[in-house]
């Protein structure tokens, strides 16, 4: 039985040149977990938005063909009528979330329906429960995290218990491990209760393993429909930005089928005799990674690769205790390297040498640091402490990525930097300007164009000459993002350190290479580049070395290739599929590798 | 800049109330020109917000109400051209024409901003941080619901806005150009950018509305829980702070019917500062604040 039918549906925003829609036929069965996929502006949000009726009723425009959601044709049902049969949640939590508190938001739909008080309470009660959002009923919603944000807004959209949920990027805003919630979420609303979920999302690694089918959108006009093997299969010819790392992994190794998840993926190369038992098992989070650490300077030292798969093999699993973690347990409870607290948590193992602490002090002189951190604390009004004593420093043209989860300290560490914020204790040196671009590039924008905001020499820098007269909030995601850093670096000389906090916060694949391209180019140019981020292909893609912070301190320090292998949430889809490598491209070299020993014994 | 539950007087108010109260003072703002009135009125707004518990957040709405006030304090002397006494001739000044700035224009500018700062006072930072905007929803929305709603949007939009202003003004000192501490100028700017940025939010909000079901047509009767908090009975604090509402509105307008407070901007200034005026002024502080001092059944 059809839920969502789309049948030549053609549709074009007021004053829009092109369509945004083109001849879009899609018939979604009940149960069905759909995924659509596609660059930005490729119409998957104006789809969602035809499907829930706010195309046309809301936003207007010309709208050919017919939609019928739930049963109902959207061209005489507005979005009011079309929300009882289809739940509908968009991407900025902030905005979804109307009233004050979490009760009265998950209330508001059913009330709006006319639904009596006893019906209203338990509807609440049910949504909470269903959603494992209990807890927070009683919360304000200012006081929410963006995750629990999401996850009320989730609740208010499920509060009428709609056959469908319409889902638009709704993890672009979260961390990874917030994201991936929502995502068991609705994968467990899926299977146990048969919601039928049409979700667009970016980083199809993390719901692909969970759909039934993918919808590409390319233009406007829907360019493949296939199950996840299909289109990962359609995606390697024709879209290569869309491929998964895993299927861009198995693509360039040469190995069928691609795989839609890392466990679909292992499988294969088990059975290939490429995976060994012991690869990527049982390895700590952070530096834990003897093979990462072998595979990455074999690869400096340029060895020929079917020594550095011999290497691998016969690695033994033994843990690095040197090196740069600065004091790690296994619950992830940070501390000084080998002072456990007494009575609190299982026997660790034994600190390292005195000589091994504080590495980052005694590092051998070189030229001044671009920036450094040397012991700040920052402390809030009640008491609570946000950083705790940061040591850390990045010598010009360094590529340093800031890994952790929320509330470790990213973003206050980086308002250190540029002086937003002052230090409680400690000091922030400087060996010139550091440019800082925070999390929204929206907030730049004070000037009604392009050309405005910054000078014409920068504005060439960063490739936005031809847009110099269009508004700012017109530009594409990844246009903006190069607006600000443009005007955040904007100057005679470039800045001594550039910052940038979560800057991949909704791009697609090919905006994320280009700020990468754009990162490596500024470290060029001398400037230190320190980038907090929740996205481990971006940092294995901009960074040379990673820093883990916890509770306000950093608690791992080293090479890319060592800490972001070997982990669940800090780590690359490549590095779970492959220990040894982060990137696809690293590790269909490891894999070619690999399969030369298996044919020559 | 938001509603968060304190122990004060004023937080026990029920929100329709409370949410009068700040109405009242607001009210009494427009209503006067006086400069004694509006001092007492400014005495009576930063001492509400203070014992409020919400002084921290008044300060906040200052800096944005401030830079507005003193625009609106240096254009008038510009654009009136009724005062007599001339403190400069700047002559032909564009679009303006021939401009005399004047003892009357500037204190009637002055006037015109302290009455902006007042306003924006008492309506985003009073009624903000002290109304809770979901009760003041449930409470109206027996009469209007779709009215009830949009004004609970209204205020809780106020917030939003603010936190869009601090982030735009931190942004804006990530510019290699910024100073420290951002001019009129530059406030103005960020005001723009994030009134700019409202009516983006607002078309988010209003869609997410949409997919809410806002616009179902409501059914003839409201549930009875709808009504339930209006029926409870009224506490000391809402019986304290609605007859402070009506007294405030009846002082304002007693005022006006007898000509206290007068105040003539042109083509003199003339300021009425006799007894009446510093009764009324006492007045206006002892009935605007006398509620607070009832702490009864506040949870400290």
């Amino acid at each position: 039985m059809s839920v969502l039918r789309f049948e030549d549906v053609t549709y074009r925003y007021p004053h829009a040149s092109v369509p945004a829609l083109r001849d879009v036929s899609v018939d979604v069965a009940a149960g069905e977990f759909v995924v659509a996929a596609g660059l930005s502006a490729s119409g998957k949000s104006t789809f969602l938005r035809a499907a829930c009726g706010l195309v046309p009723h809301f936003h207007g425009g010309e709208f050919g063909g017919r939609v019928v959601t739930g049963g109902l044709d959207t061209r005489e049902h507005g979005p009011a009528a079309l929300s009882a049969v289809a739940g509908t949640l968009f991407q900025d939590p902030e905005t979804q979330v109307v009233l004050s508190s979490v009760r009265a938001e998950l209330a508001l739909p059913l009330e709006n329906r006319g639904h009596g008080a006893a019906a209203v309470a338990r509807g609440v009660e049910e949504t909470a429960l269903a959603l494992g959002i209990g807890e927070l009923l009683d919360r304000q919603t200012h006081e929410l995290s963006g995750g629990e944000l999401q996850r009320v807004a989730l609740g208010a959209a499920l509060a009428g218990r709609p056959r469908l949920v319409l889902l638009d990027e709704p993890t672009s805003q979260l961390d990874p491990v917030a994201g991936d919630e929502l995502v068991w979420l609705l994968r467990r609303l899926n299977e146990e209760w048969g919601t039928t979920i049409v979700l667009v999302e970016h980083r199809l690694e993390r719901c692909l393993a969970a759909a039934d089918r993918v919808l590409v959108f390319e233009a406007g006009e829907l360019a493949c429909d296939a199950p996840p093997r299909g289109f990962l299969e359609w995606a390697a010819e024709r879209a290569p930005a869309l491929a998964t790392p895993g299927a861009r992994l198995f693509a360039r190794a040469g190995l069928r089928p691609p795989p839609s998840g890392v466990k679909e993926a292992r499988a294969t190369l088990r059975a290939h005799g490429l995976l060994g038992e012991e690869d990527g098992l049982a390895t700590w989070p952070v530096g834990d990674s003897p093979r990462g650490a072998l595979a990455a300077s074999a690869r400096v030292a340029g060895a020929d690769p079917a020594g550095v798969a011999r290497a691998l093999r016969v690695a033994p699993q033994v843990g690095t205790q040197g090196g740069r973690v600065v004091g790690v347990d296994p619950a992830g409870v940070a501390g000084d390297a080998g002072a456990a607290p007494a009575g609190r948590g299982p026997a660790r193992d034994p600190a390292p040498p005195r000589s091994e602490r504080h590495w980052l002090r005694r590092r051998p002189a070189g030229p001044p640091p671009a920036l450094a951190f040397r012991g700040v604390w920052h402390e809030r009004a009640g008491g609570r402490a946000v950083l705790r004593g940061v040591d850390l420093a990045l010598a010009p043209g360094e590529r340093v990525a800031l890994m952790g989860r929320n509330g470790a300290g990213k973003s206050t560490l980086l308002r250190h930097a540029n002086g937003l914020m002052a230090p409680t204790r400690g000091r922030v040196e400087t060996a010139g300007r550091v440019a800082l671009l925070l999390q929204n590039p929206n907030d730049y924008f004070l000037a009604d164009r392009v050309g405005e905001e910054v000078g014409a020499a920068a504005l060439e820098r960063a490739g936005l000459t031809a847009l110099a007269g269009r508004h700012p909030r017109d530009l594409s995601g990844g246009e903006r993002q190069r607006l600000a850093l443009a005007i955040v670096c904007d100057g005679a000389t470039p800045p001594a350190a550039l910052c940038l906090d979560e800057p991949t916060r909704g791009m697609d694949r090919a905006a994320k290479g280009d700020l990468a391209a754009d990162l490596r180019l500024a470290a060029a140019a001398g400037s230190a580049v320190l980038v907090a981020t929740h996205d481990p292909e971006f940092a294995a893609l901009t960074a040379d070395r990673v820093v883990l912070l916890a509770d306000g301190r950093p608690i791992a320090d080293g090479p890319v290739a060592e800490l972001l292998s070997g982990g669940w949430y800090f780590s690359t889809e490549t590095a779970r599929i492959v220990d040894g490598a982060l990137l696809p491209e690293d590790g269909a070299d490891l894999l070619r590798a690999r399969m030369t020993v298996v044919l020559r014994p | 800049m938001q509603y968060v539950r304190r122990a004060s007087p004023l937080h026990a108010a029920r929100a329709p109330v409370a949410a009068g109260y700040a109405a009242a003072l607001v009210t009494a703002v427009l209503a006067f020109e006086n400069p004694i009135a509006l001092a007492a009125l400014a005495f009576a707004i930063v001492g509400a917000a203070t014992f409020a518990g919400a002084g921290r957040i008044l300060l906040r709405a200052a800096l944005f109400g401030v830079p507005f006030a003193l625009l609106i304090a240096l254009v008038n002397p510009l654009v009136a051209d009724q005062g007599l006494t001339v403190l400069a001739r700047l002559g032909e000044v564009g679009p303006l024409g021939n401009v005399d700035v004047t003892l009357e224009g500037l204190t009637f500018g002055a006037i015109l901003g302290l009455r902006a700062l007042l306003i924006v006072l008492a309506s985003s930072a009073l009624l903000t941080a002290t109304v809770d905007s979901d009760e003041l929803l449930r409470g109206f929305r027996r009469i209007s619901v779709r009215s009830a709603l949009t004004a609970a949007l209204a205020v809780r939009l106020v917030p939003v806005l603010g936190r869009d202003a601090r982030r735009l003004a931190d942004a804006r000192r990530c510019r290699p150009d910024a100073s420290a501490r951002p001019g009129p100028a530059e406030r103005l700017q960020i005001v723009r950018a994030v009134a700019t940025g409202a009516l983006d939010r607002a078309l988010d909000v209003a869609a997410t509305l949409e997919v809410r079901g806002y616009a179902t047509p409501v059914p003839s009767r409201a549930p009875r829980s709808r009504v339930g908090r209006l029926r409870a009975p009224w506490s000391r604090h809402d019986l304290a702070f609605a007859a402070s509402a009506v007294g405030l509105v009846l002082l304002a307008a007693g005022a006006r019917l007898l000509g206290v407070a007068r105040f003539e901007a042109y083509p003199r200034t003339v300021v009425a500062a006799g007894p009446a005026e510093w009764l009324l002024a006492v007045a206006i502080v002892l009935v605007a604040l006398l509620p607070f001092a009832d702490r009864r059944g506040v949870a400290r």
